[in-house]
């Protein structure tokens, strides 16, 4: 048998199995289902009506708040969630912690389809999303524009975590070959998405440089990059905590238990992981707030609700971290995940949208539309990460990778 | 030599290696930029110039004789590129003429990732369809929050004034410019411009501030305005700076490539020292490959 023919039977095979795979497991009216499918239908309707009507027609943007919640929450906070990957990857196969190794394929599942789905979800948001060709082919580079970098490096990272997940991909359809071949890449495409990742981070960050006389002064600050690329660090943690938590619920059936318990230690030394990268970031904002001499501004709204972000959100959540790593409390540490997930989403909304344009009188406030929309990215997610990891090697440990 | 300009350097060099000079400096074909000196003092509110810019560019049409728009500060929107506003103050009515102010370096421009918004070497900032995407950011960028989005229209538009570039280009001057009929709009070279502008000041000190603004605001602007009481009685925010808003960004920019290079062979060399550490540790059969 010769290489093209062997290669045409091997597709022949892949396409069976793939279609066999697409055949949903189990039973339908599962109760996420129930929730997510009205979700997914009612979003479609909408989006319908975004294209043919246009943005205004479902969402409240307008020309003082330019970018609202699809922006400020999906791809501003939704990338900075996807963090984990990048940080993983760095300490698995850059230092080499084999302890984590078992957490790495999931992660970078999440990272993956996070950077797909929110990042996707950019485009529902452009105006003539078709010219998005533009700056990728190159007819029109925008060389000085910050978000030009940020969309090429979405781009690029979108590939470079696909070919890191791609081994399991191969595993999953029997490609023995080419895993192999995809594994030898690993370390190579690690190092670039770690490069690419510190640099759309901060870059999301960098997006909100020029628009500093409409950025609250609590909020704006030349380091804003800096801080992104901090806070990354602990989304992405937090967002790992969150999320195996509820996997190793839902997911039960899958995991073999002695990765069950392993994932307790993991969870104690990423909780280690995230306290430090708060202190820091923590460190950061205090050290800035003392710079711009704001002590002013914290006796209106304002003041509280930066506080309430700062404090209430951050150093609390670092503490509890810490203590609860110190205490061995599994508990604490759930709650503080949840608390520091949702300091970052306040923290990413504030720059994005909430203290954009502070002082305007009518206020953006996202359209139910905009919410259910994004409740249907996140559901349509959910369901391609449902889809892989029941069909596909991702929890279980395996020695070859 | 301090981080910023180290900065600089490092990048300009990691840029500039391959064709060994920075070609910019060389290129320079000095060309002035265009621009309009407004005169709030002489403006008497006619709105001739809002009604001129909209028959010249098919957008809507107000009806000055009776839409009552001196009400309310009205702000340029979609379907207007100009509009005229009405301001109470110390000196009685001053009427203030809005439009984009063509910066010298739009934050608009640099913004945009497809040079769809695009400063041209008249000086005109002009915005190009076939190139826009739609995303917004010139409006997040704008200090003046001049680009405006069609919301309501399947294909969008960003709409804003484009200082009637083809009329320029043909030796007229802007529609607005021509309907003006006091000559509170007066188009010309920037440097022309700001010695008439200085040359008033001079020498009816009573009737004038004594600034210009656009002079030196976000790095210079194209359009100019006198005014007689002090610019923010008039509408104009007076704490945007004097700083181009391009700066803000550039500094995180020329850090790309540094990083760019600078990240892998750190993550690589620690990825090295770590596979020792490992070796000397114990020879444990961690698979790797
Ligand atoms: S005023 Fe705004 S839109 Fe006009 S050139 Fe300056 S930055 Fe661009
Ligand atoms: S909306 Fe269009 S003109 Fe404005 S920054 Fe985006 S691509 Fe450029």
């Amino acid at each position: 048998m010769n290489n093209s023919q062997s290669i045409q039977s091997e597709i022949k095979r892949f396409l069976k199995f793939f279609f066999q795979e697409l055949k949903p497991q189990g039973k339908w009216l599962t109760p996420f289902n129930i929730i997510t499918i009205p979700i997914i239908i009612v979003g479609l309707i909408i989006l319908y009506f975004r294209f043919t009507e246009g943005l205004g027609s479902v969402t409240n943007l307008s020309q003082k708040y330019p970018w609202g919640f699809w922006i400020g929450f999906d791809v501003v906070t939704g990338v900075a969630f996807a963090g984990g990957a990048y940080i993983i990857t760095f300490v698995v196969y850059v230092m080499r912690v084999e302890k984590y190794h078992s957490i790495v394929r999931v992660t970078v599942l999440n990272g993956l389809l996070a950077y797909i789905f929110y990042a996707g979800a950019l485009v529902l948001d452009l105006g003539k999303p078709w010219n998005i060709i533009n700056p990728i082919i190159g007819n029109s580079f925008g060389y000085n524009s910050v978000l030009f970098l940020v969309s090429w490096h979405f781009l690029l990272y979108m590939i470079a975590e696909f070919i890191e997940f791609s081994p399991v991909i191969a595993e999953w359809a029997k490609f023995e070959k080419l895993r192999k071949i995809l594994n030898s890449l690993t370390l190579a495409t690690v190092i670039f998405g770690i490069t690419l990742s510190t640099l759309h981070q901060s870059g999301l960050g960098a997006l909100f440089l020029m628009a500093k006389p409409k950025i609250h002064p609590l909020w704006y600050t030349e380091f804003i990059p800096i801080l992104f690329l901090v806070s990354s660090i602990f989304a992405g943690l937090s967002m790992i905590i969150f999320e195996g938590t509820i996997s190793h619920k839902v997911f039960k059936k899958l995991i073999d238990p002695k990765h069950h318990h392993s994932f307790n230690e993991i969870i104690f030394g990423l909780a280690k992981g995230a306290a430090i990268s708060m202190f820091v970031y923590y460190f950061f904002k205090a050290l800035i707030f003392v710079h711009g001499k704001h002590w002013d501004l914290l006796n209106d709204f304002w003041g509280g609700w930066f506080l309430l972000e700062v404090i209430g959100l951050v150093l609390i959540p670092c503490f509890m971290f810490a203590y609860s790593v110190r205490n061995k409390s599994l508990g604490i540490i759930r709650v503080a995940s949840i608390l520091s997930l949702i300091g970052i989403i306040l923290n990413r909304l504030n720059i994005s949208v909430i203290t954009f344009n502070w002082n305007v009188v009518d206020k953006y406030i996202p359209s139910w539309q905009e919410i259910v929309v994004t409740l249907m990215v996140i559901s349509c997610e959910l369901w391609v990460f449902r889809w892989i990891v029941t069909r596909m090697p991702v929890f279980e440990k395996n020695k070859n990778y | 030599m301090d981080r910023r300009n180290f900065l600089k350097t490092a990048a300009a060099i990691s840029v500039a290696l391959p064709n060994g000079k920075t070609k910019a400096e060389n290129q320079n074909v000095e060309k002035e930029f265009y621009g309009v000196l407004v005169d709030t003092t002489r403006c008497i509110g006619c709105r001739s110039c809002e009604v001129a810019c909209s028959l010249e560019h098919n957008l809507f049409v107000p009806d000055i004789t009776k839409d009552n728009a001196f009400n309310s500060i009205r702000d340029t929107s979609e379907k207007q590129w100009t509009v005229v506003n009405c301001y109470d103050t110390a000196k009685g009515k001053v009427y203030v003429k809005k439009q984009c102010m063509h910066c010298w370096q739009p934050a608009c421009s640099a913004a945009c990732l497809t040079n769809a918004m695009f400063k041209t070497t008249d000086g005109p900032v002009i915005w190009r369809e076939n190139k826009c995407m739609g995303c917004r950011y010139c409006m997040v960028s704008c200090p003046f929050d001049i680009p405006k989005f069609e919301y309501h229209e399947w294909n969008p538009k960003i709409q804003k004034c484009k200082m009637c570039y083809e009329r320029i280009i043909d030796g007229k001057k802007p529609a607005c410019v021509d309907a003006c009929p006091m000559d509170a709009l007066m188009f010309g070279s920037k440097r022309e411009l700001l010695e008439i502008a200085r040359y008033r000041v001079y020498s009816h000190p009573e009737k004038y501030e004594p600034k210009i603004y656009g002079e030196y605001e976000v790095g210079g602007t194209g359009w100019l305005y006198l005014s007689p009481v002090p610019f923010d009685q008039i509408g104009f925010r007076t704490d945007l700076g004097n700083t181009p808003y391009p700066e803000y960004t550039r500094e995180f920019l020329y850090a790309v490539p540094l990083v760019l290079f600078g990240v892998p062979a750190l993550l690589l060399g620690l990825n090295m020292l770590t596979e020792r550490k490992n070796e000397i540790g114990k020879t444990e059969e961690l698979n790797h490959e």
